[in-house]
């Protein structure tokens, strides 16, 4: 079995905790780069020494580091994603921030993607053109809620092995989609009423496209965006949202305010693939039962923005 | 003749600790532009796409702020590249 590391990127460094074989003992090191925000760390997968990190360093610029050696050296991009030099009529747009980072096709080696603040989408080579994809999704915060764009897409994923069945963690709740149609499915709907279906992030199991993952946050009046009710739990649905079951046995059982941002929750794609969680309170958890049971592995790191899990 | 530049900490990375640094132009953008081939990647950190200086960046040459690339720079001048303080 290969051997896990999670890289998790955290407002004052990069860390990695790395697992023995049976996934019990995991050794922290870090910082990295301690000071610096840290967004986001993605392993190459069509080339695993290869890892990408987006951050940013106090009020500089934003940049990408590239490491070939599993995380050894880091050495600065050439060229970080950065808007064109706007022409007199246009909106002059500077990124600040590189936030996500998404290696391309397997058959696409070297491709990666970058989402940006302000919202870009860049790639490592030229572009190609894109469409709203929005219809069916509630944006109730709009004057109109019926526009073609304009909602609020926490998380969007597409199952590698069912490329059209797509996932999404909205600000309005959770969401399938299956092309050719266009027309998105609300499956949180089927989430229980105390709990609701705002998140932030979702995760899709690597081998059953039906098989996916959320953790419910307070969305309620003021946005707390914490565990609803004070107790955290992450949520399974194994028919692609027709119902949901909830999975916290060892996660804290009261007065446990967790925030899991967008890219802090992953899993590792083993044969029984474990599932880990980070909070802006510094923790990170993990199930290696595929959610039946979690522990935390690691607690007083700085917020936590992501965890990815690297394997070789 | 190259004008001394005074770097704040946060970008001592690239000019591997050194405070302080030579660089050539007769401008504040050439200057940048010396800076960053010498210390590849350095400029992009203070200066965007738009070629604006950065929020909470400011550059000072000879004593007094420098609010375009246009700024004219003399050989005995100092440049002094200041970040913000502020975080939390």
């Amino acid at each position: 079995m290969a051997t896990v590391t999670l890289w998790v990127g955290t407002r004052k460094g990069a860390f990695a905790l790395r697992a023995d074989s049976s996934r019990r003992s995991w050794q922290l090191s870090g910082p990295l780069f301690l000071g610096h925000v840290i967004h986001h760390v993605v392993q190459d997968p069509r080339a695993p020494r290869a890892l990408l990190m987006a951050a940013k360093t106090g009020h500089l610029g934003p940049t990408v580091y590239r490491s070939l050696d599993r995380g050894r050296k880091w050495q600065e991009v050439l060229a970080p994603p950065a808007f064109p030099k706007a022409g007199p009529d246009q909106v002059a747009r500077a990124v600040e921030r590189v936030f996500w980072l998404t290696p391309g096709h397997s058959a696409q080696p070297g491709v990666w993607y970058a989402g940006t603040s302000p919202a870009g989408l860049f790639r490592s080579d030229d572009g190609q053109s894109w469409a709203p994809l929005n219809e069916g999704v509630a944006a109730d915060f709009l004057p109109d809620p019926t526009v073609a764009f304009g909602h609020d897409p926490h998380c969007v994923t597409l199952h590698p092995l069912r490329p059209d069945r797509l996932y999404q963690q909205n600000h309005c709740g959770v969401y399938r989609l299956d092309r050719p149609a266009r027309r998105w499915q609300r499956i949180g709907m089927k989430m229980p009423a105390k709990v609701g279906d705002i998140g932030f992030p979702i995760l899709l199991h690597p081998r059953e496209p039906d098989t996916a993952w959320v953790v419910p946050m307070d969305g309620t009046r003021v946005w707390p965006r914490t565990s609803v009710g004070g107790r955290p739990a992450v949520y399974e649905t194994r028919n692609g949202g027709a119902s949901w079951r909830r999975r916290d046995r060892g996660l804290p059982r009261s007065r446990a305010w967790f925030t899991v941002l967008r890219q802090a929750l992953c899993g590792d794609n083993q044969p029984r693939p474990g599932l880990y969680f980070g909070t802006t309170g510094g923790e990170i958890w993990a199930s290696t039962n595929t959610g039946g049971s979690w522990r935390c592995i690691a607690q007083r790191l700085p917020e936590i923005y992501s965890v990815t899990a690297a394997l070789h | 003749m190259a004008c001394t530049v005074h770097v704040a900490s946060p970008l001592r990375d690239y000019t591997h600790g050194a405070a302080r640094v030579q660089a050539e132009g007769n401008t504040l953008a050439q200057v940048l532009g010396d800076l960053d081939r010498r210390y590849p990647g350095m400029r992009f950190r203070m200066i965007d796409e738009q070629l604006r200086i950065r929020p909470h960046i400011r550059i000072f040459v000879a004593a007094q702020e420098a609010l375009t690339l246009e700024r004219p720079v003399l050989p005995k001048d100092s440049v002094h590249l200041l970040c913000a303080l502020s975080g939390g």
